[in-house]
């Protein structure tokens, strides 16, 4: 019967378990080897070292499987079979490799479920964003740089590319399949073959990709994917037959690379950190903003160097939306990484976790106001709840420094000159999100934010077709896109 | 100058805020990658009972058929804990019919009333017609709204017509239909959706659409008004329910709203009380989907009535 009192005069909205879902674990199986060899020049090898690395899942802090460490002779067999496999590989027709390109793309979807259940297991990352993001854009990659390949002439209008060689590549552990795509595709694209070095902890898809190159029918040689820890990697970006040497990972790393390249005329795209802000405005679509927010900092745990770490809000409608934010956190399922309705998975690894750690303490010690969902954690494995810090200035190292992980830092402006001002005082300029209703001011700040992308009323999109990189210590070069591809190839 | 009342829808929509349709569309996407198995399905799929307002809105309406679809709602399968509906759903000429079918089950009757669909009546037709359907024994009131006053900007008038029948209503429940469709943009249903609200008594619904133009409630314009009732409660203290209605007709299509309503408002709204569901198609397929979760096996087809003119 309809009454004129409020029945629940607290205002307070109940998210509790009266209706609990019940568990919905992935059961495809991710065919995960107890050991993995290195992949050179067609065949899976030993490593000369005869070291193996146990490879953790963050999920439960269990050993999943071995990974072979390389030695810097075995970096130098993987070079010498890429270096062989050139000549051939870069004569053949454009529509030869496309063909190959395309093979890939279609095996990748074919076993896009087995593929994203050894992704969820390896990286920590939950089932639902390696079945409905990591693998249709790895395959789509593939599909588009495929197109790429029959019609290179025309990437370049009044000049014509030539591949560059054989080319290293490192790539981190936040999207180990899907950064292997960006990276592959265009250098295959291109008639490059290539020597690939994936992250430390996450280099389980990458070896169940080679074996997927196998059944592609690639000739041996065009691709090597060579494993093992810094010592590996720093072998690879300094091989001396590496004409072109692409990273993506933390900007320590990357400053090191181009010192150590620096006067050997090789060529060097770097795609590295980020500490993006996120700008609402007072006319934004308010909880559309808030969902955008949520996606931008808590998609794929935060490890995302185009993250939206720092929310920049209009002080007017501060409150409201950290009112909006808070509630919408309390029914973000945090938890086992496995289960169909996890939205918040596991930290990639305990040395990622202890990072995070810190950093949320120097936000408490500097005297931010922290806010966490009240989500139970598993007692196995390495996680960590969405976090808050509201009352952040600029000066804080939380405002700064990449943390990487669930953490949002949110900071207040007035006018938009003052959003941009706060929005560019950082070292980085990886990508940068607009919330408002008007759209001419889109036009104009997207003009005046110093970032690589610039989403407006929306966050975190990604697509072949459009170019990705950044600013100043966020790195340099393209990924997607016509620029992306013209990255690996020389115009003559 | 733009005249008076158009600078007054505007301002609503200002004072609302305002919606952004990629996103929302976005939004509502993923309530369907929730994965629901077991005795969640179970729970979900006999709450979707209990909060069905079972429908028959047609003009070859009879006493018969209104009986028939009377017992369906008090017992819908034969098989003992599948609940009630929530109600039977009926034009108002066809209420006392409905109400010697039920007696003093806990089924209630609704009764669309207003000139349904259009609404376009004088407003003391309308009054008129609310009146003799709480005479004859409905506990509810499905009301449309003046969309064509909305749209013209004279949202007072709006207003004021739903207040009116509001009293008309007396003690019966009322449920405001927005029909959104013809509304057509999420800001203008959000703003419709306070307009209705600021004269609703706690535990009054609004609704989507009458289920008679080309498209009824969607997920999207669904969480339009659920974000609409999460602020103005936070606002107010009043919970205002809430009832898709129309083109909800798979018991999978029926748990992603309930997934909406749990991720939006809570607890507090899974009930009959707060949610509904118009329709009648979708009776059979929850009751097929709760048969197969009991037994292991799909049943035929012709196990259950297909069509809603066969209760």
């Amino acid at each position: 019967m309809a009454s004129k009192k409020p029945a629940n005069p607290a205002r307070e909205l109940l998210f509790g378990d009266l209706w609990e879902f019940d568990p919905a674990p992935e059961s495809a199986s991710p065919h995960i080897a107890p050991r993995y060899d290195l992949f050179i020049n067609g065949k899976f090898t030993p490593p000369r070292s005869k070291k193996y690395l146990a490879s953790i899942s963050p999920r439960d802090a269990s050993k999943l499987s071995e990974i072979a460490i390389a030695n810097a002779a075995d970096v130098d067999a993987a070079y010498k079979a890429a270096a062989a496999a050139f000549p051939k590989w870069s004569a053949l027709p454009g529509a030869e490799r496309g063909k190959y390109l395309f093979r890939i793309a279609r095996l990748l979807q074919d076993r896009a479920r087995e593929f994203a259940v050894a992704e969820t297991l390896d990286g920590g990352k939950p089932i639902r964003e390696s079945r409905d993001f990591d693998l249709p854009m790895a395959a789509a990659h593939f599909f588009h740089h495929a197109g790429w390949a029959d019609k290179l002439a025309y990437a370049a209008p009044g000049r014509s590319l030539a591949p560059l060689g054989v080319v290293g590549q490192v790539i981190p552990w936040n999207f180990p399949l899907l950064m292997l795509a960006w990276k592959l595709a265009p250098a295959l694209a291109c008639g490059n073959t290539v020597v690939l070095k994936p992250a430390e902890t996450t280099s389980i898809t990458a070896m169940k990709f080679a074996a997927l190159l196998g059944e592609a029918g690639l000739p041996p040689g065009v691709v090597n994917i060579i494993t093992g820890g810094g010592d590996t990697g720093h072998a690879v970006v300094t091989h001396p037959t590496a004409a072109k040497v692409a990273f993506t990972g933390s900007t320590a790393v990357g400053k090191a690379i181009q010192r150590a390249l620096a006067g050997t005329g090789k060529r060097l795209t770097l795609e590295l950190g980020g500490k993006a802000a996120n700008i609402v405005f007072e006319d934004a679509p308010l909880d559309q903003a808030v969902e955008g927010i949520v996606n931008a900092i808590f998609f794929n745990q935060g490890h995302v160097c185009c993250a939206g770490s720092r929310l920049l809000v209009q002080e007017s409608i501060a409150d409201d939306v950290l009112r909006k934010l808070k509630l919408r956190m309390r029914h973000l399922r945090v938890g086992d990484p496995l289960d169909k309705n996890t939205d918040v998975g596991a930290i990639n690894s305990m040395a990622q976790l202890e990072r995070i750690r810190a950093l949320v303490q120097s936000g408490l010690d500097e005297g931010a106001e922290l806010y966490q969902c009240p989500a139970s954690l598993p007692s196995k494995g390495f996680y960590f709840p969405p976090t808050l810090f509201s009352n952040v200035t600029m000066s804080q190292r939380i405002a700064r420094e990449e943390i990487f992980g669930p953490v949002l830092s949110i900071l207040t402006f007035r006018t938009p000159d003052e959003a941009v001002e706060k929005a560019n005082n950082t070292d980085y300029g990886l990508s940068a999100g607009v919330w408002t209703d008007k759209g001419s001011r889109i036009l104009k700040l997207s003009s005046e934010l110093r970032a690589g992308v610039v989403w407006a009323n929306t966050y975190n999109k990604f697509d072949p077709t459009s170019p990705f990189g950044g600013y100043k210590h966020s790195g340099f070069g393209r990924e997607g896109g016509r620029q992306g591809l013209l990255e690996y190839a020389q115009l003559v | 100058m733009p005249p008076r009342s158009t600078a007054s829808l505007r301002a609503l929509i200002l004072e609302a805020g305002p919606v952004d349709q990629v996103g929302i569309e976005e939004r509502v996407q993923k309530y369907a990658t929730r994965s629901i198995k077991k005795n969640s399905k179970v729970f979900a799929l006999k709450l979707a009972v209990s909060m069905l307002d079972l429908t028959t809105l047609e003009g070859k309406d009879t006493p018969g058929k209104v009986a028939s679809l009377c017992r369906k709602a008090q017992r819908p399968h034969h098989t003992p804990d599948i609940p009630h509906t929530a109600a039977v759903c009926v034009y108002s000429a066809l209420v006392r019919h409905a109400r010697r079918a039920l007696g003093k089950s806990p089924v209630r009757i609704a009764s669309v009333a207003t000139a349904f669909p259009s609404g376009q009546t004088p407003l003391a037709t309308r009054l008129a017609e609310v009146r003799a359907a709480v005479a004859d024994g409905a506990d509810e009131i499905d009301m449309v709204i003046n969309r064509g006053a909305f749209l013209a900007g004279e949202i007072a008038l709006v207003q004021d017509e739903i207040a009116a029948v509001r009293e008309a209503c007396g003690q019966a429940t009322l449920k405001v239909i927005l029909e959104t469709s013809e509304l057509e943009t999420y800001d203008n249903i959000r703003a419709a959706s306070f307009l209705a609200m600021r004269v609703l008594r706690n535990g009054d619904f609004i609704k989507t659409s009458t289920g008679k133009t080309s498209s009824n409630a969607t997920l999207a314009n669904n969480q339009v008004m659920l974000d609409a009732i999460r602020d103005h409660f936070l606002a107010t203290g009043i919970e205002i329910a809430m009832k898709p209605a129309g083109g909800i007709r798979t018991a999978k299509q029926a748990l992603t709203f309930l997934v909406a309503v749990k991720e939006t408002l809570g607890d507090a709204w899974l009930t009959p009380a707060r949610y509904r569901f118009g329709a009648s198609a979708l009776l059979n397929d929850l009751l097929r989907q709760l048969e197969k979760e009991r037994t292991g096996h799909y049943q035929a087809p012709y196990s259950f009535s297909e069509a809603s003119g066969s209760y």
